[in-house]
């Protein structure tokens, strides 16, 4: 796996500074085909800066990302979705005013590109699309419900589904179950890495909740401050001797390995 | 190069004016994030209570003192708005409040009259500098020289007073985050009230202090508006010394304009600003502004639904009643109608930017004017038939729309509402001072509607054809596809641009084609009355619709239509008693303090509430504030 | 000295906190433990009246505090640093202490820039420098200063740990213990367990806004399935 065309997401050197503050440097890495990589670290380690830059809110101060084997470095969010990436945030940034359903249909005129119609009602148009989507996540109860009540799981579940409206190869999850009871974090990320392998999409995710991490990720990657300190599978990171350092834990204060509570 | 200094320190004495005045809006948008747009009367303000007190006051001193005193009468002034109108409504969704300090403009407006009468007062000479000097050869007039040395002491004493005092560290850090300067034991609301007294008070010192070189009038309040704000922007919102510079820039220019451009002194300042904000986009000395992003505050507006068989019925039977209303044969009932009707199509094309875009306009005004004059040159100049005319006229307000949008959108909050102003204010100063075009403060006449329709009823018809043709059809675009891509820009401009909806550029359509369905409205206008003037360009104008839409609710679909009929009726109905503006303002200030969500939005909460079934039962764990307009925010557990 | 009982509070329409109740006692140190959104910042913001419980009551020194606006809150002398330490970036770090200044409080420690500057060495030499300037843990470091200058009679610290690098969070330990040992109660919300047993008392575990634990460090490692079901690790 080592040649760019296999690769579906490819980068090189990718590197970020803030007014002279290495937020990420020199990162590279491969993703495969249907792989799940999680990308873990201690906050403020450089995983939201190094998302940023992959899906274009951010432009590196230097680097490449390819994209099968294309260079979409710096490309706008919008155009890098319209190749096959699929992004889900760390805070839900769905439509609040419209329903369920209604956010889903959005993401399908995208994808049709129908944004400038004028007819028919945006409430017509794609409508058993959409369900098919939301059955999918196992949301299609919930299909006419106002998106601002809905429970913060459930938002994550449809910000899942609308990531997948545009058919992506790639999906870029950041921490995609903050914020949610345990129950459900093992659910949803059960329901991604189903969805990934029927479809055969590649997911890279950022993840705090390492039970989430060690029970789906194919592979790791450690980034602390900036760089990229380990890569490999679940068991290697486990003993790798510098990941215990800085992240799982290691100094006075931090003797077990189990950093956050 | 005599007349040259001369007119840079008349440039430089005028500017005295504009930076006390200016630096007080941006002082209390900065703290408050109120645009108050009364503060154009708190200058007026200053002007009358400083005449009356120079009456009073002998000599010199007197001169100062008065000057002194106005301050700070016009600051307690600010301190009575402050308490009274603006403490009840600062909960209130964003920009909501811009409509109460509109009502305070008509109060005070009123008030004025009532106090000093209609004639304009010539201001009283300063004792002891009524004389000139002579700069190399040419007069200068001491009081001028007098007002270029205090300026930079009345600057250097708020730059002190903001950079190196306890109460200057407190506005600053409340500029930035209030919430945390009241959870470290500061009062905020005495803050609040304090930055007002501030702010008024320097716009009355700016009153008083120019009227040497002016006096008062009661047009002063909005004469003065979009200079401050051209100002404030050119300069940087908050920054003292980026207002100063602006002052001294606007105002020196304006004094070249004079004398070389006489004919394009007012178009002059927004070609500078638009200049300045091409290359700064967040003016001289100013920051990017990431407070007051576009999208709404507050709880999120309902889901939208197509009207169901129930409404349309009632569209369709209102739609009959308005047909049939010539048969009451009242002319007057007429006229008010076709008044009434155009007003909502122009309210309508507002709330869809407003609502639906989350763009605040301060200038839709230029498109309604806009296309009212696009109709009227074309009659006047190459005697266009009306029905050409007609098809034209919304594709030029849509054309000033497509490029005005296209400047105005780089822009983001505050800054894109007050670039929207500043640039309807070039279009108004372009009509008002090419009297040869556009007969100027003359305005255009006799622009008549085609034979066919000058029969008594049938343009009343036409009007409700058009009108409330126009009204559906911006309905119509509310739930279409792009209607929907436009609110989801508005509601997650990130979420949107993830998912491949270009959202400036939907924006920029829904800006146009607000605009040239303003331009319908215009034309419309133009030939119900057979002429028209430049203020309907005006920022009254624009103002008008601000009003209704936020008074009819942004977050309802047909707040605009509803704000924009009632404020008509009732202000057909107050307009016949003496102090009108007053009762208006006062009518409006209740409004917005008794019902926050608008007309529609409040009585279809109390209709919810008679009923007792809210639209869905909260669920357990939904963070609702969770994803409200600030993407930038680190995620907050609750 | 401060009593939380049947604390109900929403954010929006979602019901974050229900019922909850604890108390602090003087001298104390507690640790409000949870994961994230087990409603934490709620409250501490409830007790800030930052956001407002519709239920219930917060009873500080005998005042109900339930019916005061936040400034009140903070001048009774409830010092509070907020879990995204919200300085002000636009101003110096001396003037960030300004805007926390409140004068000197009976029977407690007056704190002034100079003697912060001794706690905190690193933000002395940086002292005309914008608050943009600072790392997180500076930052952090600031934020909890800038409170101590209103001389509080009690600390709540949100996640003071969040996003901190080690190094940084044992000195903020060692700060908090001397702080502990000054005789200032500190309620302070954590998700790093280590972290917490080393400065605190006593620990207060919620989840869901409802209380599910509250007791000494000793009582929690002798029931692990507590620590399993609501702490996962």
């Amino acid at each position: 796996m080592n040649s760019a065309e296999s690769a579906v997401l490819k980068v090189e050197g990718l590197s970020k500074s803030f007014g002279g503050i290495h937020a990420v440097s020199d990162v590279n890495f491969e993703l495969a085909r249907g792989e799940l990589l999680a990308l873990i670290g201690p906050n403020g380690a450089g995983k939201t800066t190094c998302f940023n830059m992959l899906m274009g809110q951010l432009r590196p101060s230097s680097g490449n990302v390819y994209l099968n084997g294309e260079k979409i470095t710096g490309q706008k969010p919008r155009r890098i979705w319209r190749k096959g990436v699929g992004r889900t945030f760390q805070i839900t940034g769905t439509y609040q005013s419209m329903t369920v359903i209604e956010n889903i249909q959005m993401a399908l005129i995208s994808h049709h590109r129908r944004l400038f119609s004028l007819r028919p009602y945006a409430t017509r148009l794609y409508r058993e699309e959409a369900m098919q989507l939301l059955e999918l996540v196992g949301m299609s109860e919930q299909a006419e419900r106002a998106c601002a009540i809905l429970a913060y799981g459930d938002l994550k579940r449809l910000e899942l589904a609308i990531a997948l409206c545009h058919e992506p190869t790639l999906l870029l999850m950041d921490e995609p179950t903050a914020g949610m009871a345990p129950s459900e974090r093992i659910a949803l990320m059960q329901l991604t890495a189903d969805i990934v392998q029927e479809r055969n999409i590649s997911v890279l995710f950022t993840e705090h909740d390492m039970d989430v991490v060690f029970a789906h990720a194919h592979r790791l990657m450690v980034l602390n401050r900036g760089e990229l300190i380990a890569n490999g599978t679940v068991e290697e990171i486990r003993n790798d001797a510098v990941v215990q350092e800085v992240y799982l834990g290691g100094g006075s204060l931090f003797a077990a390995g189990d950093t956050h509570a | 190069m005599g007349l040259f200094i001369a007119q840079l320190l008349t440039g430089l004495a005028n500017a005295a004016t504009l930076f006390l005045v200016a630096s007080g809006l941006s002082l209390i948008f900065g703290v408050t994030r109120i645009v108050n747009f009364a503060h154009g009367s708190f200058y007026m303000l200053g002007a009358f209570v400083g005449y009356s007190l120079m009456q009073v006051l002998p000599g010199a001193i007197g001169f100062w003192a008065s000057v002194l005193l106005t301050g700070l009468v016009v600051g307690l002034i600010g301190v009575i708005v402050e308490v009274l109108v603006l403490r009840p409504v600062y909960k209130a969704p964003e920009l909501f409040q811009l409509v109460a300090t509109f009502g305070v403009i008509l109060v005070i407006q009123d008030l004025a009259l009532m106090i000093w009468g209609a004639e304009d007062l010539l201001g009283p000479r300063a004792p002891g500098l009524k004389g000139v000097v002579r700069i190399m050869d040419e007069p200068v007039p001491l009081y001028d020289l007098a007002l270029i040395a205090i300026t930079p002491f009345v600057l250097f004493a708020l730059w002190y007073l903001i950079s190196r005092t306890r109460i200057g560290v407190l506005v600053r850090a409340a500029t930035q985050d209030r919430e945390m300067v009241a959870a470290l034991g500061v009062n905020q609301s005495w803050l609040f009230t304090g930055v007002f007294f501030l702010g008024a008070g320097l716009a009355g010192l700016g009153g008083a202090i120019q009227l040497p070189k002016g006096g008062a009038d009661l047009l002063m309040d909005f004469n003065i508006l979009a200079a401050i704000f051209v100002v404030v922007v050119i300069g940087g919102m908050g920054s003292l010394p980026g207002a100063y510079i602006a002052a001294v820039l606007i105002s020196v220019l304006n004094v070249f304009g004079v004398s070389y451009l006489p004919q394009s002194t007012l178009v002059l300042m927004y070609i500078v600003m638009a200049i300045v904000l091409t290359v700064r986009p967040y003016g001289l000395l100013g920051r990017e502004e990431v407070v007051g992003e576009h999208g709404q505050v507050g709880e999120p507006e309902r889901p939208i639904k197509p009207a169901g068989t129930k409404a349309r019925v009632m569209v369709a039977v209102m739609l009959m009643a308005l047909l049939a209303l010539p048969l009451a044969d009242s002319h007057f009932l007429v006229i008010l109608t076709t008044d009434i009707i155009i007003f909502c199509l122009f309210a309508a094309s507002l709330h869809f930017l407003l609502g639906l875009g989350g763009l605040v306009s301060f200038g839709h005004a230029a498109y309604f004017g806009g296309g009212a004059y696009a109709a009227g040159l074309l009659v006047v100049h190459v005697n266009a038939p009306m029905e050409l005319a007609f098809v034209l006229a919304p594709l030029g307000a849509g054309l000033a729309a497509f490029i005005i949008g296209w400047l105005c959108l780089r822009l983001t909050g505050v800054y894109f509402a007050m670039l929207t102003l500043a640039l309807a204010q070039l279009l108004w100063s372009l009509v008002f001072q090419w009297d040869e075009f556009t007969g100027g403060d003359d305005g255009l006449v006799d622009i008549w509607p085609a034979a066919w329709l000058s029969e008594a009823n049938s343009y009343f018809y036409f009007t409700v054809i058009v009108g409330v043709g126009g009204i559906l059809l911006l309905r119509h675009v509310a739930h279409s596809p792009f209607g929907y891509a436009l609110r989801a820009s508005r509601d997650s401009q990130r979420q949107a641009e993830a998912t491949g909806i270009n959202t400036k550029r939907i924006q920029w359509m829904a800006f146009t084609m607000a605009g040239a369905l303003a331009g319908v409205a215009g034309a419309l206008f133009v030939f119900s009355k057979g002429s028209v003037f430049p203020n309907e360009l005006e920022i009254t104008k624009s103002f008008d619709g601000l009003i209704v839409v936020f008074l009819g609710g942004v977050k309802t679909l047909s707040g605009g239509v509803v704000g924009a009929a009632s404020l008509e009726l009732v202000k057909d109905y107050l307009t016949r008693i003496e102090y009108w503006r007053l009762a208006l303002g006062l009518l409006i200030i209740v409004v917005v303090v008794l019902a926050p969500n608008g007309i529609v939005g409040s009585l279809r909460k109390a209709w919810e509430r008679l009923r007792g079934t809210p639209a869905d039962e909260p669920s357990t764990t939904a963070p609702v504030a969770l994803t409200s307009a600030s993407a930038g925010t680190q995620e907050s557990e609750r | 000295m401060l009593e939380l009982s049947g604390v109900n509070s929403f954010y929006g329409k979602a019901h974050i906190l229900r019922d909850l109740g604890f108390s602090i006692n003087a001298g104390e140190v507690v640790s409000l433990l949870g994961r994230n959104g087990a409603g934490k910042t709620t409250t501490v913001k409830s007790i800030m009246q930052l956001v407002k419980p519709e239920k219930g009551s917060v009873i500080f020194d005998g005042v109900e505090l339930t019916r005061l606006p936040t400034h009140r809150v903070a001048k009774l002398g409830i010092g509070y640093v907020p879990e995204e330490r919200r300085i002000f970036t636009d101003l110096t770090i001396s003037e960030n202490l300004e805007v926390g200044r409140q004068p000197p409080r009976p029977g407690v420690y007056s704190w002034t820039q100079q003697t912060l500057f001794d706690l905190f060495p690193n933000l002395a030499e940086r002292r005309s420098n914008r608050g943009k300037a600072l790392s997180g843990g500076e930052q952090q470091m600031l934020s909890i200063a800038r409170t101590l200058m209103g001389n509080p009679r009690l600390l709540l610290l949100d996640e003071p740990s969040e996003g901190i690098a080690p190094v940084i969070v044992e000195q903020m330990a060692h700060t908090i213990l001397k702080l502990k040992a000054e005789g200032l109660p500190v309620l302070l919300s954590e998700q790093n367990l280590h972290f917490a047993r080393m400065v605190s008392d006593r620990a207060i575990i919620i989840e869901g806004g409802l209380k599910k634990f509250d007791g000494t460090f000793a009582e929690l490692e002798a029931q692990p399935e507590i620590r399993d079901a609501y702490l996962s690790v």
